[in-house]
């Protein structure tokens, strides 16, 4: 019984219309904080963090690359843990939730890699450098257009579920591999002209905007999923009864 | 086509396909994936044009770089390794194409699942078929694309030695998106968006290896890795494709 009793909350998740609603309750309780973070993270990066010795006021898009750059890792591994869960547990919500992810996810790549080309023009004095980071995020974003590819390709959504799942957890054990495979390729083609920084401890003045602006990215992301999961939802349940109940109509 | 299209002759490897499916007792698994594979090699050696296209593809793309780029060996030595692995991806990429296709078409697929048998070591056995056909070619063609690029003749065992290795990752990690891309209609654009991202680990390890090769160095540590790849791929990517392949057919 007690084994029982401790799924409960699992099973429950489960079921389309208290997702649904949970999800609508939730929604402003991250929304409201990651406002909050976001706005205050950036008032702190931008305006009272002191302007770094080397690099000037340039640095500051780092407020906007590092989260974004660690959401887009972050997302896909949400991704790649719904659709596992729902390839397991044959939970239709799961499979709702990555596919929900994925363009947020890729959103998120495209900012790390447009603010990260920003960056690299006043820093490297070239929009773009085949630095590994900057080259693995490239990576990640085909492996998250894949997916939407592969999902798109599917007139079924059960089988886009199934089939973009699969894709979703074969690309989180290749993402280390890859990662790891470019860090090396890099090593032995390092590019002179590149101007390398060494691993400066970060004053707290600055980390610490940082910090909160990673966690209220973090905050972000969760709201914009719940936001996207109901919507999902509504529409693969749009013929269930229990949609009029929840929209009032 | 199908295997009904096929001359009488064929019969003399299918004949032994009815113990797959109707066996009194289960097959051994290793006899199971043996007659899978020399069902695929008898196939496929009936239909031999279908057999070039990837290595004219190969040749081709090898030809591209000198008219592109510029006819000094010396230019082109420098470029050959990252040729020889850009067309011999690429060329296995258009390979994918009939891996599963075909036997999909005609249900071949959906009996091999309904066998009993492990459809892991059945579609292992179409991979490793599908590689005797396009891959190994492949690397035994790519001492002819290199000369032509300058590549000196001391570095060609090394080069068919990767080559050898990094071909049959390739097609095992194509396996994957192969199987996951069956039943669509247009797939070609989809399935290089699928397997390139994923390939790229082999194209690093592979290129550098061939660089070494033909520099005249130790190519031992790049090749390490890639065999590292290639134990990983033998191990995950048939579990993979078999997973694709049932969803498929669901």
């Amino acid at each position: 019984m007690m084994a029982d009793m401790r799924w409960t909350w699992f099973h429950r998740l489960a079921s389309p219309p208290y997702l649904y609603g949970l999800a609508t309750r939730l929604t402003p309780w991250f929304a409201w904080p990651a406002a909050l973070l976001i706005l205050g993270g950036f008032y702190a990066g931008l305006a009272l963090a002191p302007p770094d010795y080397q690099q000037g006021e340039g640095f500051r898009i780092i407020y906007v690359h590092v989260p974004t750059a660690w959401m887009s890792l972050m997302v896909y591994v949400t991704m790649g843990v719904a659709a596992g869960v729902g390839l397991i547990w044959r939970m239709k919500v799961a499979h709702a939730v990555a596919a929900s992810c994925a363009p947020i996810g890729a959103s998120f790549t495209v900012a790390a890699l447009v603010t990260g080309s920003l960056w690299g023009k006043p820093m490297w004095g070239t929009w773009w450098v085949w630095d590994p980071r900057l080259t693995s995020e490239l990576i990640l974003l085909f492996l998250y257009l894949g997916f939407m590819g592969l999902r798109a390709g599917f007139d079924d959504t059960q089988r886009a579920d199934r089939a973009g799942a699969l894709l979703a957890i074969v690309g989180l054990v290749n993402v280390p591999i890859i990662h790891y495979s470019v860090i090396w390729w890099n090593s032995l083609h390092q590019a002179p002209s590149v101007l390398r920084f060494g691993k400066p401890t970060i004053p707290g003045a600055m980390l610490a905007p940082l910090l909160i602006l990673l966690l209220g990215f973090t905050l972000f992301f969760a709201a914009v999923l719940l936001v996207r999961v109901r919507a999902e939802i509504l529409q693969r349940e749009r013929a269930a009864r229990w949609i009029g109940e929840a929209l009032g109509t | 086509m199908s295997i009904t299209g096929l001359p009488a002759g064929v019969g003399s490897s299918l004949d032994a396909a009815p113990s797959l499916a109707y066996g009194a007792g289960p097959a051994p698994v290793l006899a199971a994936a043996r007659l899978a594979l020399s069902r695929d090699l008898t196939l496929a050696f009936r239909k031999r044009g279908q057999l070039l296209q990837p290595l004219a593809f190969f040749a081709l793309i090898t030809l591209l770089f000198p008219l592109a780029v510029s006819p000094e060996l010396s230019r082109l030595r420098g470029i050959a390794p990252g040729v020889l692995w850009v067309a011999a991806m690429l060329a296995s990429l258009l390979a994918l194409e009939f891996l599963f296709r075909d036997d999909a078409h005609d249900g071949t697929l959906e009996q091999y699942a309904l066998s009993g048998q492990s459809l892991t070591w059945l579609l292992f056995a179409k991979t490793v078929a599908h590689w005797l056909l396009t891959g190994l070619p492949l690397a035994l063609m790519a001492p002819f694309a290199a000369m032509s690029l300058g590549v000196p003749a001391s570095a060609v065992p090394g080069i068919v030695l990767i080559m050898v290795v990094g071909t049959i990752a390739l097609s095992l990690i194509g396996a994957i998106g192969a199987a996951l891309t069956l039943g669509m209609k247009r797939s070609g654009a989809l399935l290089a968006l699928l397997t390139l991202p994923l390939s790229l680990p082999v194209l690093i390890y592979g290129a550098r290896a061939t660089e070494l090769a033909i520099a005249g160095n130790s190519y031992v540590a790049p090749l390490q890795l890639l065999a590292a790849l290639l134990v990983l791929a033998v191990t995950l990517a048939p579990l993979a494709a078999a997973s694709a392949v049932r969803i498929s057919l669901e």
